[in-house]
C-alpha cells in the first residue's frame, strides 16, 4: 500500500486519508506546500482538514489565514463535514484570521510593505503555539492592491519567513490559464506542489489530485481520484506496488456443500476472491446468499453490497428459497448495504466500500452485482477501480465474492466486467440458462480455480423452496457442446 | 464634512522604519496645513501591539486609517503623494 519511506525529509501527516500514502508520510515538515486548482475543487477544504486533523490527531495547533471567507462563513461551511471549528477555537487550538482587502476603501501612495500581514500571522502563530499554517488564498492580495512587483517580492519574503518560522504551511492558489496558479506562485514554493482538478466525465463529476512536485522525496506521480463527502476529503489509496499479501491454506465453505464438492479442497481458500458470472436469472444472488449464510454461521462478520435489491427485498426473496438471513441481520453479523449504482461516481462507491470495510472489519464481502458499478465509468477507470478494490480485500484477507451479469452467454469475453475481474479473481464460476427440449435448464460449471483442482463437468442447477441443488448431468452432454462451453 | 468635526486618524507602523517615519512626517505636515488643528493622530506600533492589527484589517505598513468621519478610509504607503492623500481623506484645499 505504501511507497517506501527511504527519504530523509521529515514529514507532517495531513490526516487526509490516502494522501499520506501517496506522499510517503505527508507534506514536508516546516515548509510551505502549494495546493492549486480551479474554483470549487476543494482547496479550502483540503486546507481545513489539514489543520483540523493536525489538532485532533497530531496535537499540532494551527492558524488559518483566510483572504476570502470570514471566520464565520468558514466555520459554517465546514460544519457539514463534521469539523467543529468553534470548539477548536475556544480550546485555543485553532485561530482563524480573516484578512479583508477592500479595494474601494484603500488608496495607495508611496512605498509600503506587507509587514502588517507578517505581524498578524506571527501574532496568531505565537498566541497558540501553532505548528501548521494555512494561507487561503494569498493571491487575493493582487486583487486588492496595484503594486504587483512589490506584492510578488513580499510574497516571496513571506514564504521564506514561514520556512524560518518552522511551520508546515499550505498555501492555496487559483489555477491560472497557462501556469499552475494565476500569479505564478509555484515559482516561489519550490518544495511541494499539489494540483487539484475537478472535471465532469459522462455527466459524473470526478475529482483528481496530482503531486506536481515534491522536492527531495519519492511520491506517486499518477492522478489520483479523491472525493469530498460528509467525512471530509479522502484520496483513493493507490494500488499496491507489489503483490505481497499473505495467503491462507484454510478452507472455508461456499455454504453449499454440493458446490464445495466440485473443488478438490472441498471449499474455497480463506481470503480468496470468487467471481460468479451469468445472464439474468441464473441464480447468482442465491449463490451469493449461500456464501453470506455460511460466513454468518461461522460467526464471521459479513458485508453484503446489494446494488439491485433493497435489504428487505433481498431477505424476502432469499427466504423463498430457504435461506434465512434475518437472524444474522438482527445480530449485526450481517450488514446489507444497498444503493443505486448511478447515484455516485465510481470512486465514491469504492470509497464507501472501503470505508465500510474499515468500519465493520468484515471477514466476508459480497458485491452483488459488481457489473452494475461498471456501467458508470470508462473501461480504464473500471479496471483500475476493481484492481484497487480487490487489493484492499486481499490485503485484509477478506473472503470476497462478486457476481457479474453478462448479457450474452456466447461472448462473455467481450464483457467488460468479466474481462476486468476474471483475471483478478481466484475462482470463476459460470452459471447459465439454456433452453433444452422446451424447458429452461440452469447449469453451473467452474472456469478456473487457482491452486485447486476442480471438476470439469457441467452440473445442472435446480431451485426449489428448500434451496438449490446440483446434479451431475444425466445425459452426458455431447462432446461438441462441452467444447463450445469450455 | 461638517466644519466642527474633528478628523480621527490612526497611523499603523511597525518600528521606526524609514517608510514609517516618512509617513508620519507627511501626515503631520498635511494636517497642519489643511485641518487647522481639527484632527487627532494616534500612532500604533504593531511591533509593540500586534493584537491591534486585526481590528482595523491592517496588512500593509504603513497604513493610515481615517476612523472618523465615516466611511472608513485607508491609505497605505509612505503618503508621499500629497494629492492622493488629500483625495483619500477627502480634505478640501483652502488656498
Amino acid at each position: 500500500m505504501k511507497i517506501q519511506k527511504n527519504s530523509n525529509i521529515p514529514k507532517t501527516p495531513t490526516g487526509i486519508h490516502g494522501l499520506d500514502e501517496i506522499t510517503g508520510g505527508g507534506l514536508p515538515k516546516g515548509r510551505p506546500t502549494l495546493i492549486c486548482g480551479s474554483a470549487g475543487c476543494g482547496k479550502t477544504l483540503f486546507a481545513v482538514q489539514f489543520l483540523v486533523k493536525g489538532i485532533t490527531e497530531c496535537n499540532e495547533p494551527g492558524v488559518f489565514m483566510s483572504f476570502e471567507e470570514t471566520a464565520r462563513d468558514l466555520t459554517e461551511n465546514v460544519n457539514s463535514l463534521g469539523f467543529d471549528l468553534k470548539k477548536l477555537i475556544a480550546d485555543k487550538q485553532l485561530k482563524i484570521d480573516h484578512i479583508r482587502i477592500e479595494k474601494s476603501e484603500i488608496e495607495e501612495t508611496g512605498e509600503y510593505d506587507l509587514e502588517g500581514l507578517f505581524i498578524r500571522l506571527n501574532y496568531a502563530i505565537d498566541s497558540i503555539g501553532a505548528k501548521r499554517v494555512v494561507l487561503d488564498t494569498i493571491e487575493s492580495v493582487f486583487g486588492g492592491m496595484d503594486n504587483t512587483i512589490l506584492l510578488r517580492s513580499e510574497i516571496r519574503r513571506l514564504f521564506q519567513w514561514l520556512k524560518d518560522k518552522g511551520v508546515t504551511a499550505i498555501i492555496t492558489g487559483e489555477r491560472g490559464e497557462s501556469s499552475l496558479t494565476r500569479q505564478g506562485l509555484e515559482e516561489y514554493v519550490s518544495d511541494c506542489v499539489i494540483l487539484l482538478d475537478f472535471r465532469v466525465i459522462d455527466q459524473i463529476a470526478t475529482r483528481r489530485l496530482r503531486i506536481v512536485k515534491y522536492r527531495g522525496s519519492m511520491h506517486g506521480t499518477n492522478e489520483y481520484p479523491f472525493l469530498i463527502d460528509e467525512k471530509g476529503v479522502s484520496v483513493l489509496p493507490i494500488t499496491s506496488l507489489k503483490l505481497e499479501h499473505k495467503t491462507s491454506g484454510e478452507m472455508i465453505s461456499y455454504g453449499f456443500p454440493a458446490l464445495d464438492k466440485l473443488f478438490k479442497g472441498n471449499g474455497y481458500y480463506r481470503g480468496n476472491s470468487c467471481l460468479i458470472t451469468g445472464t439474468a436469472g441464473t441464480s447468482k444472488t442465491i449463490l451469493a446468499s449461500y456464501f453470506a449464510l455460511s460466513s454468518c454461521k461461522r460467526k464471521e462478520s459479513t458485508l453484503y453490497f446489494s446494488f439491485e435489491e433493497s435489504p428487505e427485498q433481498l431477505l424476502r426473496n432469499m427466504l423463498s428459497v430457504g435461506i434465512d438471513l434475518k437472524p444474522f441481520l438482527k445480530s449485526k453479523l450481517l450488514q446489507i448495504h444497498s444503493s443505486r449504482p448511478s447515484m455516485q461516481g465510481l470512486e465514491m462507491h469504492l470509497l464507501i466500500i472501503q470505508r465500510l470495510i474499515k468500519e465493520y472489519d468484515p471477514k466476508t464481502v459480497i458485491i452483488d452485482p459488481i457489473s452494475s458499478l461498471v456501467t458508470i465509468g470508462s473501461s480504464s477507470e473500471v479496471r483500475a477501480m476493481l484492481l484497487r478494490l480487490i487489493d484492499v480485500l486481499k490485503i485484509n484477507q477478506i473472503n470476497a465474492l462478486f457476481t457479474a451479469l453478462t448479457h450474452d452467454a456466447k461472448n462473455e469475453h467481450n464483457d467488460l466486467t468479466v474481462d476486468a475481474v476474471s483475471s483478478l479473481a481466484d475462482t470463476w464460476i459460470k452459471v447459465r440458462n439454456e433452453e433444452i427440449n422446451g424447458e429452461r435448464v440452469r447449469s453451473l460449471f467452474i472456469v478456473k480455480s487457482r491452486g485447486m483442482g476442480h471438476t470439469n463437468a457441467l452440473y445442472n442447477l435446480s431451485i426449489n423452496e428448500k434451496g438449490i441443488g446440483l446434479t451431475p448431468p444425466m445425459n452426458k452432454p455431447s462432446r461438441e457442446k462441452q467444447e463450445g462451453l469450455l | 464634512m461638517e466644519k466642527e468635526s474633528i478628523m480621527e486618524l490612526r497611523l499603523y507602523i511597525a518600528g521606526q522604519t524609514p517608510k514609517s517615519i516618512l509617513a508620519l512626517k507627511n501626515i503631520n505636515k498635511y494636517c497642519k496645513e489643511y485641518l487647522d488643528g481639527k484632527y487627532r493622530i494616534e500612532i500604533i506600533d504593531l511591533l509593540k501591539n500586534p493584537q491591534l492589527a486585526e481590528g482595523d484589517q491592517i496588512f500593509a505598513i504603513p497604513t493610515l486609517v481615517r476612523k472618523f468621519p465615516e466611511p472608513l478610509r485607508k491609505i497605505i504607503g509612505d503618503l508621499s503623494n500629497e494629492e492622493k492623500v488629500l483625495v483619500g481623506l477627502n480634505i478640501r484645499r483652502f488656498n
